[in-house]
């Protein structure tokens, strides 16, 4: 039991993941994400404002339970099988951290973003809204996240899906390396 | 029941998202720093594991559940979509220290403040369906 509380080490983690998407295409599905942020928008009636959400939604149901299920699995991990610590990241990222004013004795996620209080603060606000436009704008226009380019679309060898993780890395880089210390 | 099966894939999903510290903030900002090798690891190991599943899909056609061949489509040829696209991707997903995946994981985790990065991805991706014909793809 004492296993469940620990933070998983990476090699069951990754295992397990490629084990889920396996498990979708065994369902006759694939392993997608971001698929459900188009889903809702179709489902809220943005198929009046562009044909791009003109689908049959409810065609993609089954992703949207998958979406029930993983908050439900967010919910008991959280409560019920972790004691909510701060990742045991490096002392060099500890040190990073401190230089973009970001405390190294936190929680799961950073206090200063992810905290009810940080909210009373407009920057954090427009932080969280504007990464999440990015994400999602990103996403649509990449034709997929993580889940569908970095782990489905590669595990398929497809060249597209690695020009799009190239590019999730370029993005990555500049936003920590070069706008990070602008931001904070 | 097959609805059943669909949420207990995303339970499970959830889970693993949420112990292998993928969904936490600061496993994505180290990642970025090239300071640990815990999220490589966890990417290498279900890329290496995806290949060799996806390998003998292929390779004994193997059917799904329901008897149908498992096909996957192949994404259509192009540079500038996935490159442009993965780059916007790439700068919220170090932002926010989330991908789509584990937003929803941490939705469910109770942290209000994800909820606006949720929200905003939604409006994001609406706004990529109003503007898309206009970006070269």
């Amino acid at each position: 039991m004492e296993f469940f509380y620990q933070p998983w080490p990476w090699y069951i983690s990754g295992f397990l993941i490629a084990c889920i998407m396996l498990v979708l295409l065994l369902m006759g599905k694939k392993f997608g994400m971001s698929s459900n942020l188009k889903t809702f928008c179709a489902a809220c009636g943005a198929g009046k404002v562009s044909p791009f959400f003109q689908l049959d939604w409810k065609s993609d149901k089954w992703n949207l339970l998958v979406v029930v299920g993983a908050m439900l699995g967010g919910f008991v991990a959280s409560h019920y099988l972790s004691n909510g610590e701060m990742p045991a990241i490096s002392e060099a990222t500890k040190a990073s951290l401190a230089s973009i004013h970001i405390s190294s004795e936190n929680q799961y996620l950073p206090k200063e973003l992810f905290s009810i209080s940080a909210l009373s603060d407009i920057k954090t606000i427009l932080i969280l809204i504007i990464g999440g436009l990015l994400i999602g704008f990103g996403a649509r226009y990449a034709g997929g996240c993580t889940s569908g380019h970095a782990i489905s679309g590669l595990s398929n060898l497809q060249l597209p899906s690695l020009i799009a993780v190239i590019g999730f890395f370029i993005g990555g880089l500049v936003m920590v390396h070069v706008l990070f210390p602008l931001i904070f | 029941m097959k609805q059943i099966i669909y949420i207990l894939i995303g339970f499970f999903f959830g889970i693993v998202m949420y112990k292998s510290e993928a969904a936490s903030w600061f496993r994505i900002y180290e990642m970025f720093q090239f300071q640990a090798f815990h999220m490589y690891g966890i990417i290498g190991t279900a890329l290496a594991f995806g290949m060799l599943f996806v390998f003998l899909i292929k390779r004994f056609q193997i059917k799904s559940f329901d008897g149908n061949p498992i096909k996957i489509a192949p994404k259509e040829k192009s540079f500038s979509r996935y490159m442009y696209g993965g780059i916007i991707f790439g700068l919220g997903w170090a932002l926010a220290g989330a991908c789509p995946g584990p937003i929803f994981v941490l939705v469910g985790a109770g942290y209000l403040p994800i909820v606006i990065v949720l929200a905003s991805a939604t409006v994001g991706t609406f706004l990529y369906g109003i503007v898309k014909d206009k970006l070269p793809h």
